[in-house]
């Protein structure tokens, strides 16, 4: 893969060494920094990382060892015209994700004017009965996005994937810029970064617009659902709720009672108006969904559906998620929003189509093949990485259930460095946005979270998969 | 408040508080085995199981045979022994994530860091040469979050959870002490005076850090009425039974403030207090220690069960 590197977009330098303009301020701090210093601020950071508790448990892991997110010291840095550009192109985009989202729950006119296929919809497993007809509070779907982004030159930004379910990452950009703000404070003085601290607060306010018809009093009570400790994000519904100042419920905190959500306080039942949820649809309600689950409320559906109860996300976003409905985003974006789309798609073939699959098996050694409702980095095939057996299993995968799967040419991602052993070295990065949606509008904090893939010349950058994060920074004017 | 953050409140100060007591009690064995011949180390060793309630569950480990650096590793680190310090610090850190909400940054940092602390302190076996400083790592580290809490934490309900999570403990904790010592002294109360039975006293006291306020208000004189009214009744001493029940008071009456009701807890607790004041220490030693003190931790388990019901701890 270091064909993929050498010929890639690098964020910092240009193809001579002359450091780009986003990155002059970084970099002159940088050289006047005395040699060792980013690699003690580094340990540093880890112990920090450590002594705050900011982990993530891996799934599978044999003891579900609580590990760290590796944090890389350089920032990934924005510019402000560039930003400008980027949260037009996403705010464009997600007004279109809740717009199909109501129309598919609805008239579904995008099926009737033959843009997107009935069979998407149909036999689409994130797609819920339960929500066909009944609109969520304020008409939001997605209060909370993450849209994943890739760039492969100075002005080619790429949107990767939609993360409308329950985006997650959140409380990695805030401790990163934390983090950064401990270890380098002089660095913020001479190069002016947006503000991102204020998220949970924004967060808040996004949540509290959103409050429920049966909403009576001055201020809506938020609770943040998790499925609890063992959840691999539990730190950040923890962190979540506590900067926002709600409560971290859990399953066994709330009942129905009364036609409203409440939660068991040490004062008596009360009820509950707005739940940001960290727990998938599937397992929201056992009388609605998954019988076994108990990390829902039962009944919770029935409340949400008689207007007694806000759900963040509303349940069934999750299929704007799925990676066959992503390959129609630009007609998406265009039917709703009367306009072309600021921010392209990866060109995506759709396995289930013929034409398609054949130049996809042809090809697969040059592509990346991934499953229409995975995530994580998990179940897809990087074909220049993989070796020929590799492939030729996936290719029978590939011809047994062509539906489930979609495939992209390799993308040579942008690189931006990471402070190594030997000095500083490109690796490949993406960037997840995140975006609150309210009656009132989008908010796009400015920045994000960068993930980084630390392997040389590697394109994964999950962080269950390896990868790492960085600060991400936008300049301010 | 969620009644299940009470109840990870509640139960995250107890173990801590457990932990360090845990902790000064084998300092106390160590001293003492140190200064004595063997038979009577292991006296000493064996009252420290039968405080603890693991007399059962180490002679399962390790059989008859009672040593010391058996029984400390016993209690601190042994992965067979579900109550040991380690495993206390390990359920503290696991509640303290639960109600990671309900406490502050500097709260869930100086807990976090004390689990790092003694899993790493206790990850390989404790010698005798290496116990000095372990017990010195539990009680700092106690040190640290007491410290972080009552510097940081708002003086809402969650910190009355907190401290009477702590007071109920302690107040468990200084009765079993007594109780236990003075039945292990009791064939030594008939040589009253000799010097051998002042320093087995005075290791009563240390067993809850008290031996240099006891000395200090007493002039050194070690005598067991004496001892025993200052570890129940003293309301200047903070291990003593009545000044953990009035700090439970305290708790509770800044509950039924905050809450607008008392509850069931409250009369049990003020029925408590009040025995506790009305109470000589003739009267306890005419009734006999023993009962008294079985008495008391009943009456104590009660008011802590008592408390978890009225707040809802679990459904």
């Amino acid at each position: 893969m270091n064909r993929t590197s050498s010929s890639s977009y690098d964020e910092m330098l240009e193809a001579d060494g002359t450091v780009r303009p986003a990155y002059a301020g970084y970099r002159q701090w940088l050289d006047a920094q005395a040699p060792g210093l980013l690699k003690r601020k580094g340990i540093e950071a880890e112990a920090f990382f450590r002594r705050t508790g900011i982990t993530f448990n891996v799934y599978g892991a044999a003891d579900a060892e609580e590990r760290l997110i590796p944090f890389d010291s350089v920032p990934r840095i924005i510019t402000a015209s560039q930003w400008r550009k980027l949260s037009r192109g996403i705010e464009q985009r997600v007004r279109a994700l809740n717009a199909f989202l109501h129309d598919l729950y609805h008239r579904q006119e995008i099926v009737r004017a033959g843009r997107v296929p009935e069979r998407l919809l149909r036999d689409n497993a994130a797609y819920l009965a339960q929500m066909a007809g009944f609109t969520p509070p304020g008409g939001v779907y997605t209060h909370i996005v993450g849209v994943d982004l890739v760039r492969t030159g100075e002005d080619d930004f790429m949107v990767l994937e939609d993360n409308a379910r329950t985006p997650s990452g959140v409380s990695y950009m805030l401790e990163n810029r934390e983090t950064m703000m401990a270890m380098f404070p002089e660095l913020f003085t001479q190069v002016r970064v947006r503000e991102v601290s204020d998220y949970p607060r924004r967060l808040a306010r996004s949540l509290a617009a959103c409050a429920p018809a049966a909403f009576a009093g001055d201020k809506p009570r938020v609770a943040v659902l998790t499925p609890g400790i063992h959840n691999s994000a539990y730190f950040e519904h923890a962190f979540l709720a506590d900067q926002m100042g709600a409560e971290l419920v859990e399953g066994s905190d709330l009942k129905v009672e009364g036609g409203r959500v409440a939660m068991r306080t040490t004062k008596g039942w009360q009820p509950v108006d707005v739940i940001y949820r960290r727990v998938d649809d599937d397992y929201l309600d056992p009388l609605s969904f998954n019988p076994q689950s108990v990390l829902g409320v039962a009944g919770i559906m029935d409340v949400y559906r008689a207007g007694g109860i806000t759900i963040a996300n509303a349940p069934g976003t999750g299929i704007a998620d799925d990676k066959a409905i992503y390959s129609f985003m630009p007609e998406i974006v265009e039917f709703y929003t009367g306009e072309k789309p600021i921010l392209a798609n990866v060109p995506t073939w759709r396995c289930s189509e013929p034409d398609a699959l054949a130049y996809v098996l042809d090809n697969l050694a040059e592509l990346v093949v991934k499953e229409v409702h995975g995530s994580g980095g998990y179940g897809m095939l990087i074909g220049p990485t993989s070796s020929k057996k590799e492939i030729a299993a996936f290719a029978a995968k590939l011809r047994a259930r062509p539906d489930n799967y979609i495939a992209q040419p390799t993308l040579s991602l942008s690189t931006v460095p990471i402070f190594t052993k030997a000095g500083l070295a490109p690796r490949h990065v993406d960037l997840r946005p995140f975006v609150l949606v309210s009656p009132h509008g989008v908010d796009i904090t400015p920045g994000g979270l960068t993930r980084v893939a630390l392997k040389k010349g590697s394109l994964v950058v999950n962080s269950s998969q390896g990868g790492g994060t960085k600060d991400s920074w936008v300049l301010d004017d | 408040m969620l009644g299940r953050s009470a109840n990870g409140i509640f139960w995250l100060f107890r173990y801590l508080e457990r932990a360090e007591n845990t902790a000064r009690l084998i300092e106390a064995g160590f001293r003492m085995a140190l200064t004595r011949d063997s038979g009577a180390a292991s006296e000493e060793w064996r009252s420290v199981l039968i405080t603890l309630g693991m007399q059962r569950a180490y002679a399962a480990r390790h059989g008859e045979e009672i040593t010391g650096p058996h029984v400390f590793n016993f209690v601190l680190r042994d992965r067979d022994n579900p109550a040991s310090v380690l495993a206390m610090i390990e359920m503290a850190r696991t509640n303290a994530r639960m109600v990671r909400t309900g406490i502050t940054r500097e709260v869930w940092e100086a807990v976090n860091e004390s689990w790092m602390k003694l899993k790493e302190v206790l990850a390989r076996p404790v010698t005798e040469t290496r116990l000095g400083d372990v017990l010195d790592a539990i009680r700092r580290q106690a040190t640290l979050v007491r410290g972080a809490m009552e510097g940081t934490m708002l003086r809402n309900d969650i910190y009355d959870f907190a401290g009477i999570g702590t007071f109920v403990e302690r107040a468990d904790n200084t009765a079993r002490i007594l109780d236990v010592k003075y039945y292990v002294l009791l064939p030594s109360l008939s040589a009253v005076g000799s010097s051998l039975d002042n320093v087995q006293w005075e290791n009563v006291l240390r067993s809850v850090a008290g031996e240099r306020a006891y000395r200090w208000l007493n002039a050194g004189q070690m005598d067991p009425r004496g001892i025993a009214s200052f570890l129940i009744l003293d309301k200047r001493f903070p291990r003593s039974l009545a000044f953990c029940y009035a700090e439970l008071s305290g708790h509770l009456a800044y509950l039924a403030r905050e809450y607008g009701f008392e509850t069931e807890a409250h009369a049990i607790q003020r029925a408590s207090e009040a025995r506790l004041s009305a109470l000589t220490i003739e009267a306890i030693f005419e009734q006999g220690l023993h009962q008294f003190i079985g008495e008391f931790l009943a009456c104590n388990n009660r008011l802590a069960q008592q408390i978890q019901r009225d707040y809802r701890f679990v459904e």
